[in-house]
């Protein structure tokens, strides 16, 4: 049987070159498997080979998506594989953009087909879940044993062509393709049927999910820079030394408030970050840079802008999910309003 | 976050590394940041130089705020 020659991409992490402390390097690419690549062959009972593992690092690949593209796509084409496959990337969402946003490429400009799987909070699932297949994981790499199977056996459908089933059969997230199907019974006798659940309070599935966009109408712009009250908000775990209300470094629950009345400058003495999800060298030696407060005591003192609100929210935005965070911005943003506040910059990481 | 704090109707802005990203989580005023580890810094330059970089960010973030826009909108 001839085997399935794959390409492979992976972070620093599972590429096994080091942690966020290594999250800036440049691609790089090494013949063979490596670290899971191992795992990937495994799963496939021996039919794929790995021939190419690409490795990243998280920030240069994230903040890079454009550059490394056609570096990726020489790569690639140099060892003309059947297959791209890329991460899984489960939660983590820098990883999961470069993994979307490569394998579409790989897709569309040398026609080679590309599978990833990441969790439904990845923002790489909206950006490529139209062209290509994504496998839905967990959020953690716990679920990295049940993903392989799942991966290796659409992607040997996808290779094979035969006809992929839906979805929900499959465990990839819908790509918005109409497929027409012949039911056993008709429209109406199905809606009606849903209807009469629906009414017993029973659980149905619809036949047509109606597309939730989730955009918020932008609000109103501040009138008077020189008379708005400001405030500063971050993501991006700056805390007083010693984190004294211990905000998780990973799956934050909770934001903090901490009082910058009178201080012009963070100093690496006084702050420091409890974010688990970068590397926090610079963020210690410096929390301005990532809680720009000095810069916007000299703009307030310039008279740019009114006011600097006398206190900063904080969370750690690491692997926190969404249903939290939308609600710490929603309180947030509630607290801010009543206290007076115009207009809020907020920083992330 | 931003983009809840934005719902309550307070216009928030955005400093985000990864543009794509901002775009795809819904936030309304997007500005790119320095790099992801040190958003509003760059520890390759001179104290006073980073400052000075900080300082043009927060203005163009603060231009944003005070923008009208009608929908999804990085400032440059």
């Amino acid at each position: 049987m001839k085997r399935v020659r794959v390409v492979h991409y992976l972070n620093q992490f599972f590429g096994q070159i080091g942690g966020e402390d290594k999250a800036d390097i440049p691609p790089q690419k090494k013949n063979g498997p490596v670290g899971v690549g191992q795992l990937l062959q495994k799963e496939s009972g021996g039919c794929f080979e790995v021939v190419r593992t690409i490795l990243c690092g998280d920030n240069f690949a994230a903040e890079h998506l454009k550059e490394i593209e056609p570096v990726v796509l020489e790569w690639v084409d140099e060892v003309d594989p059947d297959l791209f496959w890329a991460g899984p990337a489960f939660a983590a969402g820098r990883y999961g953009m470069a993994c979307g946003t490569m394998c579409k490429a790989v897709q569309q400009k040398l026609g080679i087909p590309s599978i990833t799987a990441m969790h439904s909070s990845n923002p790489g699932v909206e950006a490529a879940r139209k062209e290509i297949y994504i496998v839905e994981t967990g959020d953690s790499t716990l679920d990295m044993k049940r993903v392989f199977p799942k991966m290796v056996a659409l992607a040997q459908k996808i290779l094979d062509k035969t006809p992929i089933g839906m979805p929900a059969e499959e465990g990839y997230f819908p790509r918005g393709i109409r497929v027409n199907i012949r039911a056993e019974k008709r429209g109406s006798k199905r809606a009606v049927e849903m209807l009469l659940k629906k009414l017993r309070g029973e659980p149905f599935v619809t036949e047509l999910p109606i597309p939730q966009f989730d955009r918020v109408e932008p609000a109103s712009p501040i009138s008077d820079l020189s008379k708005a009250v400001i405030a500063l908000v971050t993501e991006g775990g700056i805390v007083p030394r010693g984190n004294p209300d211990r905000i998780e470094a990973h799956n934050a629950s909770k934001y903090c408030k901490y009082y910058i009345g009178g201080i012009n400058d963070l100093s690496g003495e006084a702050y420091q970050t409890a974010h688990g999800g970068y590397d926090p060298v610079y963020a210690n030696d410096d929390p301005d840079r990532v809680l720009p407060l000095d810069a916007a005591r000299l703009l307030e003192k310039e008279g740019v802008f009114g006011k600097l609100y006398d206190y900063y929210y904080v969370t750690v935005g690491n692997v926190t999910a969404v249903a939290s965070a939308a609600r710490y911005g929603h309180e947030i943003g509630e607290l801010l309003l009543k206290d007076g506040v115009q207009g809020v910059i907020f920083t992330s990481t | 976050m931003v983009k809840e704090i934005e719902r309550v109707g307070l216009p928030a802005v955005l400093i985000c590394a990864i543009v794509p990203i901002a775009v795809t989580v819904g936030a309304n005023r997007i500005v790119r940041a320095i790099a992801i580890p040190h958003p509003t810094g760059d520890p390759k330059v001179e104290k006073k130089e980073e400052i000075e970089i900080r300082e043009n960010l927060l203005r163009k973030a603060l231009k944003a705020l005070c923008s009208k826009i009608e929908e999804q909108t990085v400032f440059k």
